[in-house]
């Protein structure tokens, strides 16, 4: 039986602006933890678990599943955000993230978070391992199951990226599509100063990929764009979301101080204003 | 008979799968050397050769791993541990996958390619890690033992592999036990507790100090973690004096694993013959055993050194 969440754009949006409440929510709560490259992906993730995968939070070993590898780890509240949405696990955890014992880790942790497939955390390595689950399901006759890879814009400067790259294509794998969260910033700066990552579709495509560039906070071409991606084409695909870190919270928009620190209670509050989210709600 | 453990490989991923086992196996460019090119060659379709790239090779076979598959890694032991290091931990080992490791090559016997393709630190890297097992066969009916041992149990595996030929020491028929330390020799002077490509040096030493009237016991640690702590310390209660033997450097190996051990559990003397904190060079394996004191030669005159040490003590 396929479970595709078939929520519309307008109720995707919703479920998104709540789970950037609770990204922003959860690492106050914590102290620590990586804001900026979590809300860049939140409308990624969103309509992937909402609009686009085929999941059943009830069965998270079931064989016919897509598959969701957070390549780019440190953004793991939004992982967590939508895993708890979708009701992998009770909201009560958002408020454990980074504490002891909880099974909400700094990084996703396969071992100890439902729903989560593989641990991730050390950039460069989600794509290797999206190929040897996309090889493995292929093999097993599942044609159904896509993998889908979120990677950061930064982590394409790890060399493990293009052994995967190139693996990808030369094996033919058209139910791996790569989903690269572009927002241009990166620990130490903009990607640009810090090493220029050039034209990353092109490289993509210079790698054997079927490409595009979208607007990957534009939920409705979020929702054409990775739906169409189903599609088997003979290459694997990557998609280029153009986005802005810090989306949703004015002072984190387009700033790479915002990559790894919480807000202080008065930040949250005006962040969770600006969100429309209250705070009492969410964590 | 003298046959290299790495020819295990591949022949027995083939059995493997035979009898119904789904196992894979990603390759970076050596599947000749490592014999996967046997298993490619029966089954295509569960075999991927990623090209010259470690990194990718530990992450793709993590990926097979979460998609249910038993993965074995091949390459040379140099690269599979240490230019994927980062993969083999982060992913394998933290999200403790089914991926097994079995690299050749590894220890001084690679001979001519010489220092940079030499692996004398794997054991050190690969025990230290949570969740990986670590076992050294030492010879091939061992090798496809441990092979077959950790495609059965679940997690991480890593398999050392060598490239030359070795003595037959265990029969085909020997059941190889994960976590047990084998007594092919009982002593009662001193313990010479080896693995790998020293075992049959061990043996052959034993019958050279047996000749002396000395007499050692001798234990093939073909499982360097778990440590069979019983077997071990059975054994230096007994002799009081043990020299460890084996193909990689004397720190963080076999013979540190075997230390720490005792040094808690039952102090007794300890020497560790193994490569003295340096890089390999080029040689044959042969020759490269005796310049680096592994011949067996050395091993006996290090257990008589050892035992004098322990009689002077006791005296």
């Amino acid at each position: 039986m396929l479970v595709r969440p078939n929520h519309s754009v307008t109720e995707i949006q919703d479920i998104a602006n709540r789970m950037r409440g609770d990204i922003v929510a959860m690492i106050a709560e914590a102290g620590s933890g990586h804001p900026g490259g979590s809300l860049s992906a939140a409308d990624i993730v969103a309509t992937l678990y909402f609009g686009v995968m085929n999941h059943d939070s009830a069965r998270p070993d079931w064989p016919e599943r897509d598959r969701f590898i957070l390549s780019k780890g440190h953004a793991g509240p939004v992982l967590y955000a939508a895993l708890a949405e979708a009701g992998y696990f009770g909201r009560e955890h958002l408020a454990t993230l980074r504490k002891l014992g909880s099974i909400l880790q700094g990084h996703p942790d396969s071992r100890k978070t439902p729903g989560v497939e593989v641990s991730t955390g050390s950039l460069g390595q989600g794509l290797s391992i999206a190929n040897g689950i996309a090889a493995a399901l292929r093999t097993d006759g599942l044609a159904e199951s896509r993998v889908w890879c979120l990677l950061g814009d930064g982590e394409l400067q790890e060399g493990q990226v293009w052994e995967a790259a190139m693996f990808a294509a030369h094996h033919r794998l058209d139910n791996v599509i790569a989903i690269i969260d572009h927002n241009g910033l990166q620990i130490d700066g903009a990607c640009s100063d810090v090493m220029d990552l050039g034209e990353v579709a092109e490289k993509f495509a210079a790698f054997g990929w079927e490409t595009s560039v979208i607007d990957g906070h534009d939920v409705g071409v979020l929702v054409r764009s990775l739906q169409e991606a189903r599609q088997p084409s003979g290459r694997p695909k990557a998609i280029v979301c153009s986005t802005i870190k810090g989306k949703g919270v004015s002072f984190m928009e387009g700033c790479a101080d915002w990559h790894g620190r919480a807000t202080n209670a008065e930040e949250t509050t005006c962040a969770m204003g600006e969100l429309g989210c209250d705070l009492e709600e969410r964590v | 008979m003298a046959r290299a453990t790495r020819e295990a490989f591949g022949e027995t991923l083939v059995e493997l799968v035979k009898e119904g086992r789904d196992v894979v196996a990603v390759e970076a460019d050596l599947s000749k050397s490592t014999t996967t090119a046997k298993f490619a060659a029966a089954y295509p379709e569960r075999f991927y050769n990623v090209g010259i790239a470690e990194q990718n090779m530990i992450g793709t076979a993590a990926g097979l791993a979460v998609a249910g598959k038993v993965a074995f890694t091949g390459s040379f032991a140099v690269f599979a541990t240490g230019r994927a290091y980062d993969q083999i931990r982060n992913t394998v080992c933290y999200s403790g996958l089914d991926v097994k490791l079995a690299p050749t090559h590894s220890g001084i016997t690679v001979g001519p390619d010489g220092g940079s393709h030499q692996m004398l630190e794997d054991i050190a890297l690969m025990r230290a890690l949570p969740g990986m097992r670590v076992l050294v066969p030492a010879d091939y009916n061992a090798a496809v033992g441990a092979l077959r041992a950790a495609a059965n149990t679940p997690g991480p595996f890593y398999v050392r592999l060598g490239r030359v030929g070795v003595p037959d020491i265990h029969g085909a028929d020997r059941e190889f036990e994960v976590g047990r330390a084998y007594v092919l020799r009982e002593g009662a002077d001193v313990t010479l507790a080896a693995c790998g490509v020293m075992v049959a040096k061990a043996l052959e030493a034993a019958g050279m100090l047996a000749a002396e009237g000395i007499s050692a016991e001798v234990v093939d640690v073909s499982t360097v973690k778990p440590l069979d702590a019983e077997t071990i310390i059975a054994s230096a209660s007994k002799t009081k004096a043990v020299l460890t033997c084996e193909e990689h450097s004397v720190i963080g190996g076999m013979g540190s694993a075997v230390a720490e051990l005792l040094s808690q559990e039952c102090p007794v003397r300890v020497m560790r013959i193994g490569i003295q904190d340096v890089f390999g060079t080029s040689g044959e394996p042969e020759e490269l055993m005796e310049h680096f004191g592994l011949g067996k030669d050395h091993l006996v005159s290090a257990a008589k050194d050892l035992i004098q040490g322990v009689r002077a003590k006791i005296c």
